[in-house]
């Protein structure tokens, strides 16, 4: 671990100061990422500045009839939220998917927004990795890539963002509100984080300088026809293999609005406008889900160890879709896929 | 006062467990500690050409950084015949010599220790050291050199002709099987703090199954007189066979307290651990051959393990058929490919876990080919001989395990066509194997004092390595003593106590209690001959053999009523304590095979459309001897049941053969069960009296457990899925197509 100093933020203005005067500064919230990739000497921050303890932890019904989560509110409560479980089940159930009891106590909203791939290389500075140090190369592309992303990769990188809760908030179409130097800003979720493309060093599109002070959801919360569904290599604590969010509406058996949002595929959660238009209008059947699979993936590409996800991927979007139809979404405690 | 022995006993260390009480290596303390950080190589073969450690030593609270120029002596080795780094359970070659030269035989190898005032320090400080290496090709990759495997020196029997009878027979299987290299992952970390007690005098508190191997073993490397190394391990998180060996880890600690001449305290990181010892990535091939009726004809059992460039380690993999099954012929063969790693070593029933795996698979193949009930092969080929050594056994109660833990589990109501039960979405899957394992013992010696307060200490220099040592020792101790078991504390884990073999190969429990019943018949002996002392002694004329230790009481076993109070005996001779040691010496070359037997049964559920496995129902049915505290071995065996659905379907240590390194290095990324993979497991102990293996009829538990539990899985997929896996782990993407 490197030698750094520590300060924390008094309000989320001082917190913006903080980072804006220093470039090699870091927030920390939870810390159950940061503090990992520092101990690996991935991250080197030369500051850390404590936000853990900024006002930005309630969930509060908006105006619009949405919810509005603050940055610091622990992945548990969230989760566990009467807002959040009678509105947006789906998104109650994608947290609980993630990590364990303990990590999810401690992660926070924001920090889980900004959590870092797994891949076996980024932790690892014996290796070439061009995420963590641009232009090394990318060890995974030749290497062991069996959990790597299938969607969305370059040249330069096929890591996959490991969040479960952001391909819930990505089927829920949330807004994130960002605070700079020059004020707040609001983020569509889908344009949150990046593909790696040429700069896989960069995640998201937040800027250096920039706090994720809050996350909106809009009234829509699709909680009757929901389920996220989680396949892994284990059956809890560990990052998926492929996962899945899907929320309908139905008019009778008509689908009337559809969401569909992949983990485990690609550098961000995964949506397709074409799949999900493929569905409206659709009876939900095995029929039309499997064209909305198939059209998700129509671009997947595989790699020398991650050909399985792309069927896997498609047996799960069928299945999840079948367990939204249904309204038997998947549970988070007994893993018995339903 | 009842017998514990047999009992389901409490740990007595549990309560300095679970309050933090029991100290472990890495929390000993002393003044002026300074503390240790390995910097490991990036590559995997090659030289170092040049380490620059200026920035390291620049770090404030840096002490120095120790490197091959510049480290304090130790001895050469280099594989002669006498080589100081061999140590009691080392393979053949030469082994690994930290700091020793600029030679890089396997990733993460430590190139340089830093030592700091704090941890922190060094472990920055670590980060600033600048490696330069030539490098080398390399090979790491188990497939790449199986055609290069060099053959064990110790050929093994053969019977017959297994190749003729093989093609000769009526019904065939052949098939390979891959079991992944894995690692033990116990929670602690390897860890050392050594004391410098002055003059050269070391107190080593180290993780370790064996203190008085690590002993020996810096006696060696440093050329250190045993009366200045006092090793001592009081508790141990976990082990499963990796710290049978010295680790480096306790080398260089040693290493660096003699460098400063002061304390130092070494800690591994997570990732430092798979730089250690591991079950060796094995490819085996079985062909089984038998008549129609399912009478097997031929055995081949042929097996390629990896090791490192120079040690070859390799436990029996192919021989176990010969101790389960009759056939005719059987032919064996085991070579070693020789890889740019670090050594394997035992983890949990090593050899057995892999060879049994391939074997019990095997077996489940050819009663598909036969159509016949697997558990019916098991019946029609039962050997109540071992065949390999052609020798009775002391005891063979599998036949016992087979019928209770079918029963137990249902066996008969299964439907023998995969893919034929079902539960919703899932497709479910019953499979059985067997298990088996040596019942060794070793020499081992132990002191007991008993005092006249009627306390007894009892002390050895084993360890207990999480599997109930301490428990154990302590209910032999007070059934032979005729103590309470609180009037009982057991000494372990130090290096000064009575000898010990490490703590490993599931012989301790045998070898300690019979150490135990020994010393109790001399402390027996003596106070009879002091009760006889005594004016109008009712023991009058009786042998130590008439006489038992009762309640606190000498008493005559033909007579009750003739008894004399222990306390009573030691108040008249004037004696406050009696003190003996003896060890218990087993004749192994008596003529019989001694080995523990199991049968599990399991059920699986997989989602039909998505290949998802779960581990609904275990049933593990054990014949083992005398189980002397059925608590602690249903720990034991429902541990290792944990073990063995990971071994079928999540543990596996990837490498990256491009960089010769191993890329999961942690356990978010190397997958154990956890408790949504665990569902339920009943344990069976099967009654098996045995009163050849040993006095006290005990064959130990720590191993047996582990063994053919991946095969009963994997074959209970088969069964569900109709599809056949033979590479470990089962993960969900080889049930795909
Ligand atoms: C063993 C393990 C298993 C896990 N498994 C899963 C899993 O299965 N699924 C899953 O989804 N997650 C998983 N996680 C990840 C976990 O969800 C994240 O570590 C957690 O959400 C991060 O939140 P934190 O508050 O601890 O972030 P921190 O570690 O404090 O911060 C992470 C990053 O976010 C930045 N940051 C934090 N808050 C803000 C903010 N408000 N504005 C701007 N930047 C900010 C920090 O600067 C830092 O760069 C796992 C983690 C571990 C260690
Ligand atoms: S996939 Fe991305 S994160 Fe992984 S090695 Fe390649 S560049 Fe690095």
């Amino acid at each position: 671990m490197i030698d750094f100093e520590y300060a924390r933020a008094s309000d989320v203005a001082d917190a913006v100061r903080r980072i804006a005067s220093d470039p090699t500064a870091k927030f920390i919230a939870g810390g159950t990422n940061l503090i990992d990739l520092m101990k690996g000497n991935v991250e080197r921050p030369s500051r850390l500045i404590d936000i853990s303890r900024l006002p930005l932890k309630t969930v509060e019904k908006t105006a619009a009839g949405g919810v509005v989560i603050g940055a610091l509110v622990p992945n548990s409560d969230l989760s566990y939220h009467p807002l959040i479980e009678q509105q947006y089940p789906l998104l109650a159930s994608a947290i609980r998917a993630g990590a364990s009891q303990q990590l999810r106590n401690m992660a926070s909203t924001g920090g889980n927004l900004l959590q870092r791939t797994r891949c076996y290389y980024f932790y690892d500075t014996a290796t070439p990795c061009n995420k963590r140090e641009p232009g090394s190369g990318c060890s995974a592309i030749k290497g062991l890539n069996r959990m790597h992303a299938i969607l969305g990769t370059s040249d330069a990188c096929i890591a996959t963002h490991p969040s479960d809760m952001c391909v819930g908030l990505a089927a829920l179409e949330a807004k994130v509100h960002v605070m700079g130097p020059g004020g707040e800003r609001t983020i569509v979720f889908e344009d949150f984080h990046r593909l790696p493309g040429e700069t896989p060093h960069l995640d998201t599109n937040l800027h250096p300088d920039e706090i994720v002070t809050t996350i909106e959801l809009p009234a829509r919360g699709f909680a009757t026809n929901y389920t996220y569904l989680k396949i892994r290599d284990r059956l809890s604590y560990a990052f998926a293999l492929v996962s899945v969010a899907a929320a309908l509406e139905l008019d009778g058996g008509t689908i009337t609005e559809a969401r569909l949002a992949l983990g485990g595929v690609a550098h961000k959660p995964w949506r397709d406008p074409a799949a999900e238009a493929a569905l409206r209008g659709q009876a939900g059947d095995q029929t039309s889900f499997a064209r909305a699979a198939d059209l998700l993936l129509r671009d997947a590409k595989r790699f020398a160890h991650n050909a399985f996800k792309i069927d896997l991927a498609r047996r799960a979007i069928v299945r999840a879709l079948t367990q939204a139809a249904q309204g038997t979404p998947q549970s988070q405690s007994d893993k018995k896929i339903r | 006062m009842a017998p514990t022995i047999g009992t389901p006993t409490s740990r007595v260390d549990g309560h300095a467990k679970v309050t933090g009480e029991a100290r472990y290596a890495a929390e000993f303390d002393a003044p002026g500690l300074a503390y240790g950080s390995i910097v490991g190589s990036t590559i995997a073969k090659g030289r170092i050409a040049r380490i620059d450690a200026s920035e390291a030593l620049r770090v404030q609270g840096v002490i120095d950084v120790l490197t091959h120029l510049n480290r304090p002596h130790m001895a050469e080795g280099g594989g002669a015949d006498e080589d100081p780094y061999r140590d009691d359970v080392a393979p053949e070659g030469s082994p690994f010599r930290p700091l020793y030269d600029d030679r890089i035989v396997f990733s993460g190898q430590p190139v340089a220790l830093v030592l700091a005032e704090t941890w922190e320090a060094a472990r920055y400080a670590a980060s600033q050291v600048r490696v330069d290496y030539d490098e080398e090709p390399h090979v790491t990759d188990l497939h790449r050199r199986r055609d290069d495997a060099v053959a064990l020196r110790e050929r093994t029997k053969v019977r017959g002709d297994a190749d003729t009878a093989f093609a000769a027979a009526e019904v065939r299987h052949a098939g390979e099987y891959f079991i992944a290299m894995e690692h033990h992952n116990p929670m602690e970390l390897f860890a050392s703090t050594v004391i410098w007690d002055g003059d050269g005098k070391l107190t080593v508190y180290d993780k370790t199954q064996g203190v008085q191997n690590v002993q020996c073993y810096l006696c060696g490397v440093f050329e250190m007189k045993p009366e200045d190394v006092r090793v001592v391990s009081p508790f141990v998180g976990g082990a499963f066979g990796s710290g049978l060996r010295p680790q480096y880890s306790v080398a260089l600690a040693v290493m660096a307290a003699r460098a400063l001449q002061r304390s130092v305290r070494l800690v591994l990181t997570r990732r430092q651990m798979y730089t250690l010892g591991y079950r060796p990535g094995t490819i085996e091939r079985v062909a089984l051959g038998a008549k129609a009726d399912g009478t097997l004809e031929a055995v081949t059992h042929e097996a390629i393990g990896m090791t490192s460039q120079f040690e070859d380690f390799a436990r029996n993999d192919t021989t176990w058929s010969g101790t389960l099954y009759r056939s005719a012929t059987a032919k064996y063969d085991h070579k070693l490919a020789r890889l740019d790693v670090s050594t394997p070593c035992d983890m949990r029933a090593p050899g057995a876990a892999t060879g049994v795996y391939a074997l019990e698979c095997a077996m489940d193949e050819l009663a598909v080919a036969l159509k016949l009930d697997p558990l019916e092969l098991r019946y029609r080929n039962y050997s109540d001989r071992d065949q390999n050594e052609d020798m009775p056994f002391t005891s063979k109660k599998l036949r016992e395990c087979y019928r209770q833990g079918a029963e137990a589990f249902g066996w008969s109501k299964r439907d023998p066509q995969p893919r034929a039960m079902r539960d919703g979405s899932e497709l479910v899957g019953w499979g059985m194997a067997t298990g088996v394992w040596e019942a060794l013992q070793m020499k081992t010696a132990v002191r007991i004092l008993l005092t006249a307060n009627g306390h007894a200490e009892v002390a050895c220099a084993t360890s207990d390595i999480g599997t109930g040592t301490y428990t154990i020792m302590a209910q032999v101790a007070a059934d032979m003593l005729g103590l309470p078991l609180d009037s009982i504390s057991v000494k372990l884990g130090d290096s000064t106590l009575p000898h010990s073999p490490v703590e490993g190969g599931s012989w301790t429990a045998a070898s300690v209690s019979n150490a135990i019943a020994s010393t109790a018949k001399a402390i027996r002996t003596e106070l009879l001959q002091l009760a006889q002392k005594m004016p109008q002694s009712p023991l009058a004329g009786a042998t130590p053999d008439d006489v038992a230790l009762v309640d606190g009481r000498i008493v005559s076993k033909q007579d009750a009523a003739r008894a004399v109070p222990i306390a009573d005996a030691m108040r008249h001779a004037a004696v406050d304590r009696i003190e003996q040691e003896t060890s218990a010496d087993f004749d192994e070359d008596d003529g019989y095979a001694r080995n523990t037997h199991s049968a599990i049964f399991a059920e699986v559920k997989v989602d039909e459309q998505l290949g998802v496995i779960r581990v609904t129902r275990v049933v593990s049915a054990v014949a083992a001897g005398r189980i002397l505290n059925t608590k602690t071995a249903k720990s034991q065996i429902m541990g290792s049941v944990v073990g063995g659905i990971g071994m079928a379907l999540h543990e596996e240590t990837l490498i990256d053969h491009d960089l010769g390194r191993i890329m999961n290095a942690d356990i978010a990324e190397y997958h154990v069960p956890v408790n949504a993979d665990v569902h339920e497991i009943e344990v069976i102990f099967v009654d098996e009296p045995d009163d050849i293996v040993n006095p006290l009829g005990i064959k130990g538990v720590g191993e047996i457990g582990i063994v053919g539990v991946a095969a009963a899985i994997a074959n209970a997929i088969y069964h569900a899925t109709g599809k056949r896996v033979r590479d470990l782990p089962i993960t969900l993407d080889k049930l795909q197509g």
